[in-house]
């Protein structure tokens, strides 16, 4: 068990999320950086869908109430235990009465804690990730609160204690931070075709600046007008997250994991799962890029960040059994 | 009917959308509705999402997506319209007082007294076309023309669960408690979606719904 001391801007507990239901209106929902709750799940052996929290802009904490083992992974929070440094990627047993401190994140934006086990909170509805639109899933379907208590699925047995991470010479793209200019990767949609060569070549060319209203639901940015040859009224249909968007003001809006599950807005394309972690990182008022790939690319991409989280499972393999 | 036309597109690295263009009607949704239930048993089809005169198909990873999107041509120019009926839902609603806050701005709007703005919003069998948007929430097909109302210049941050709304021209209640710019006329009771349920959402696509007078308010 483990109770909230501080909940910072906006803690909630996520998985990767729900699938399979979006035809009655429910999104995905889960991580936003999936890679970072994966590789967390992965230094404490956890099964993949093992539930953890999600952290935004840190200013975070919670002390143990009995033993428990965790895995720190996603943004650089400065986190400390009992006022002692933390390193990022780490996997610590932490005993009764101690707290662990998240601090205000400057090179990234989400931070993550994997518990052993995964946090036993309830499924509902294939899924323990917090909807906060449906209201419903991870703790009481909300964002956690000062004195909220969560239970862990897994106890600590009388096993050696976890102490143990990434280092960033062995593992330097988990390492790499997102405070500067953030690349993403995007295959076009139908109304990409909606715009000359001089616009599309503007909006590959283009710095995006990621405005101070993006959050988990989507990203908006700030730009030079894109204007499309056509301008279509559209009706509704499916999205996905990573949908980037073009409203009439011309400034595209990227659709994040609590995005609605339908759409009316013509579709620039859609930025490819491998690197949804990438913008869930990237600073609020940084830059952003895009860059066309193919659908083949993309899911090339995607083995990638499986083999990734294999290679952290193996790498680790023998600290957790000692 | 000859078959409107559909373009097929891809949506990032393992999804594709089939749409076609308005204006919104029942005869070229039955044909999304009949589409939806062939291609959910395609190879690799993970989840199929249906929009109005559109379908999202979404494919595991590891599958071959441009083969079915060779396919999907034929297959739509193939597909004949959903038969039958969906099942009636009355929804009770008390038509205006504090739950319905737009009712007389709407009605003047229109230049139209309230009683006859509840008659002509509670006449048609409407059809729910597709959900989304939030859990629950019904596209319904059916508003009277002369309802038809812009959405508000700015949206409301906070509109209550069961709210019945028009935006545009489109009918809704609203499932979820969220931000919306549609107008709300009146409140029901009745819940659209309760994750609890074994049947979490009230509403299918294919359903037809009725509003009934429960009571109006001034």
């Amino acid at each position: 068990m483990i109770r909230i001391l501080t909940p910072g801007l906006g803690a909630t507990v996520q998985d990767l999320g729900r699938s399979g239901l979006a035809n009655i209106g429910v999104g995905r929902s889960g991580a936003m950086d999936r890679r970072a709750l994966r590789v967390a799940n992965a230094l404490l052996g956890n099964a993949e869908e093992a539930a953890g929290l999600e952290i935004t802009l840190g200013g975070f904490s919670f002390e143990a109430l009995e033993p428990v083992a965790i895995a720190l992974a996603g943004a650089d929070t400065g986190a400390t235990l009992d006022g002692r440094p933390l390193p990022r990627w780490w996997a610590r047993t932490l005993l009764p009465g101690q707290v662990l401190r998240m601090g205000h994140s400057r090179t990234g934006m989400r931070g993550y804690i994997a518990v052993s086990g995964g946090l036993d909170v309830p499924e509902v509805l294939g899924s323990r990730a917090t909807d906060a639109k449906g209201g419903f899933g991870g703790h009481d379907g909300r964002a956690l609160k000062t004195g909220d208590i969560l239970t862990t699925a897994a106890e600590v047995t009388g096993s050696r204690a976890l102490d143990f991470g990434l280092s960033p010479r062995a593992w330097p793209d988990l390492w790499a931070d997102g405070s500067g200019e953030t690349e993403v990767r995007f295959v076009p949609a139908m109304e990409w075709a909606d715009h000359d060569d001089e616009t599309r070549a503007l909006f590959c060319a283009t710095g995006w600046t990621i405005e101070p209203a993006s959050n988990r639901i989507g990203y908006r940015l700030d730009g030079p007008e894109m204007v499309p040859t056509i301008r279509r009224e559209l009706l509704s249909h499916g999205i996905l997250p990573g949908t980037i968007q073009l409203p009439p003001s011309g400034r595209p809006v990227i659709q994040m994991l609590d995005a609605n599950t339908v759409g009316g807005y013509p579709k620039l394309g859609v930025v490819i799962d491998a690197d949804l972690p990438l913008l869930a990182q990237a600073t609020l008022g940084s830059t952003l890029r895009f860059r066309e790939i193919s659908a083949a690319e993309a899911r090339a991409a995607r083995r990638g960040e499986d083999d990734l989280i294999s290679a952290v499972r193996r790498a680790t393999s023998h600290q957790r059994k000692g | 009917m000859t078959t409107p036309a559909a373009h097929v597109s891809e949506m990032g690295e393992s999804a594709l959308l089939i749409q076609s263009g308005g204006p919104m009607s029942l005869d070229v949704q039955r044909l999304y509705w009949a589409l939806d239930r062939s291609c959910r048993d395609l190879p690799g089809v993970t989840e199929t999402v249906l929009g109005v005169h559109s379908l999202l198909l979404r494919f595991d990873p590891r599958a071959e997506v441009a083969e079915t999107a060779a396919r999907l041509p034929e297959l739509w120019s193939e597909t004949r319209p959903a038969e039958g009926e969906g099942r009636l839902v009355e929804i009770p609603v008390h038509y205006g007082g504090a739950g319905g806050e737009d009712l007389a701005e709407l009605a003047a709007c229109h230049d139209l007294g309230i009683d006859e703005v509840v008659a002509l919003h509670s006449a048609p069998t409407y059809t729910v076309f597709a959900l989304g948007s939030q859990p629950g929430f019904p596209y319904l097909g059916g508003l009277d023309p002369r309802l038809a109302t812009p959405r508000r210049s700015s949206p409301r941050q906070r509109v209550e669960e069961g709210s019945v709304v028009i935006g545009g021209e489109q009918a809704g209640v609203i499932a979820r408690t969220s931000p919306s710019g549609w107008h709300i006329i009146g409140a029901t009771r009745v819940s659209l979606f309760d994750h609890a349920r074994d049947e979490p959402a009230l509403l299918q696509p294919g359903d037809q719904l009725r509003f009934s007078v429960e009571e109006v308010s001034a």
